[in-house]
């Protein structure tokens, strides 16, 4: 699975920091039947949670109504250098993480 | 992978233009006439050969017949999901793999400096192989010479990766296809295959995309059919694809009978449509509906 994550490099103290995030996932329905006439199971990214140097900043609960490859964004308020770490996990229970340094003046 | 042999020379294969020409020409039975008129063929001939080959004036990509949304996603370079493809191939690219235990930095470097405009000149014939290959043709054929590994299944998301990653390095060089001795068979090849009515439907590629280019297909504008933006984000597909998936949507459109992707006719097709294209910024990873 692969992940980008994309913050600013640099932020000033109490600015407010856009965080995005995309996932190369199939984001698979449960709706869809293969050639064969088989129900393809549902497989979608379930849960995701951001955490800003450790302290969860952001959670999302995405279904089957989400496209494939999703992308999300969000905005937080820069308070310390560090990491923004995402982490996820499918129904198939593959799970993944991408990380992200921010500098913090 | 099985593709039909000598699928262009078909009993139906009916070049445009020139059938009904040569069919009233060769009823004359004037033996005076006979000689002037076989000249005549063969000109008429000629001529329909060299009205053929056209690239269309001006020359667009599929993005200008692309929606404002459809553009924006594309010129954002976080927002564009083929993006993703193009994080995977940077990946694969340090990733050693095969007996050897070689990565494809191991000999190119890294992939910006290495890779700069070398999609632009694709496809075009490999020394080594006597036969003309496209992109993924070439990155399979360096996986067996250097890395001594199982070539990458076309259309994998592997292969769409590096494919992605090596065009996306010349993103904004434009399409310079080359037409030599050694491919102009194979551009030949590519070229009939374009004007070729095939399917239920008995289309050809130009009836849509030489004539009727920014006309409507039920929703859908029709482009003038370039390929200089793939591998493509298509939404459609929900998942990046290549050019010759696009191939087989355009066949399955017509209800025509598809042919395999990397297969040696739809190489030629590519040939045909790079030559087509000539001048046109490459745009990988592009968008499309």
């Amino acid at each position: 699975m692969v992940a980008r994550v994309q913050v600013p490099q640099e932020a000033k103290r109490g600015e407010a920091i856009e965080i995005r995030i995309a996932i190369q996932h199939p984001m698979e329905t449960g709706f869809r039947f293969d050639l064969m006439g088989r129900a393809i199971p549902k497989n979608v990214i379930n849960s995701l949670v951001a955490r800003y140097n450790g302290a969860e900043v952001f959670r999302a609960e995405l279904g089957s109504g989400v496209a494939a490859n999703p992308s999300l964004q969000f905005y937080t308020v820069a308070e310390a250098s560090g990491t923004i770490e995402f982490s996820w996990v499918d129904d198939a229970g593959v799970s993944g993480t991408e990380r992200a340094a921010i500098t913090v003046i | 992978m099985t593709t039909p042999a000598g699928f262009a020379r078909h009993p139906s294969y009916v070049k445009e233009g020139n059938s009904k020409a040569r069919f009233e020409l060769s009823n004359r039975s004037y033996a005076h006439l006979r000689l002037s008129a076989v000249a005549l063929l063969f000109a008429v001939a000629c001529a329909a050969h060299a009205a053929e080959a056209q690239k269309p004036s001006p020359l667009k990509s599929g993005l200008d017949f692309a929606g404002a949304d459809v553009r924006a996603l594309q010129a954002d370079d976080f927002a564009n999901p083929g993006m993703l493809w193009v994080a995977r191939g940077e990946k694969l690219w340090r990733e050693p793999a095969g007996k050897a235990a070689k990565s494809c930095a191991g000999c190119h470097g890294e992939a910006p400096a290495g890779m700069k405009g070398v999609a632009a000149r694709y496809p075009r014939v490999d020394p080594g192989a006597a036969r003309l290959v496209n992109l993924e043709g070439r990155i399979n054929l360096c996986r067996e010479r250097h890395q001594g590994a199982a070539p990458l299944q076309y259309e994998s998301d592997e292969l769409l990766g590096l494919t992605a990653l090596v065009a996306h390095q010349s993103r904004g060089a434009p399409v310079a296809a080359a037409l030599d001795p050694q491919n102009r068979a194979s551009f030949e090849r590519g070229r009939d295959f374009y004007h070729l009515r095939q399917g239920q439907m008995n289309l050809s590629c130009a009836h849509c995309h030489d004539r009727n280019s920014g006309g409507k297909l039920a929703a859908e504008t029709v482009s003038q059919g370039h390929g200089n933006a793939y591998p493509i984000y298509r939404l459609e597909w929900q998942a990046a694809g290549s050019l010759h998936r696009r191939f087989r949507s355009c066949l399955f459109g017509i209800r025509a009978e598809s042919l395999a992707p990397g297969s040696p006719e739809f190489v030629d097709l590519e040939l045909y449509l790079a030559w087509r294209a000539s001048g046109l910024p490459i745009e990988t990873p592009g968008v499309r509906r």
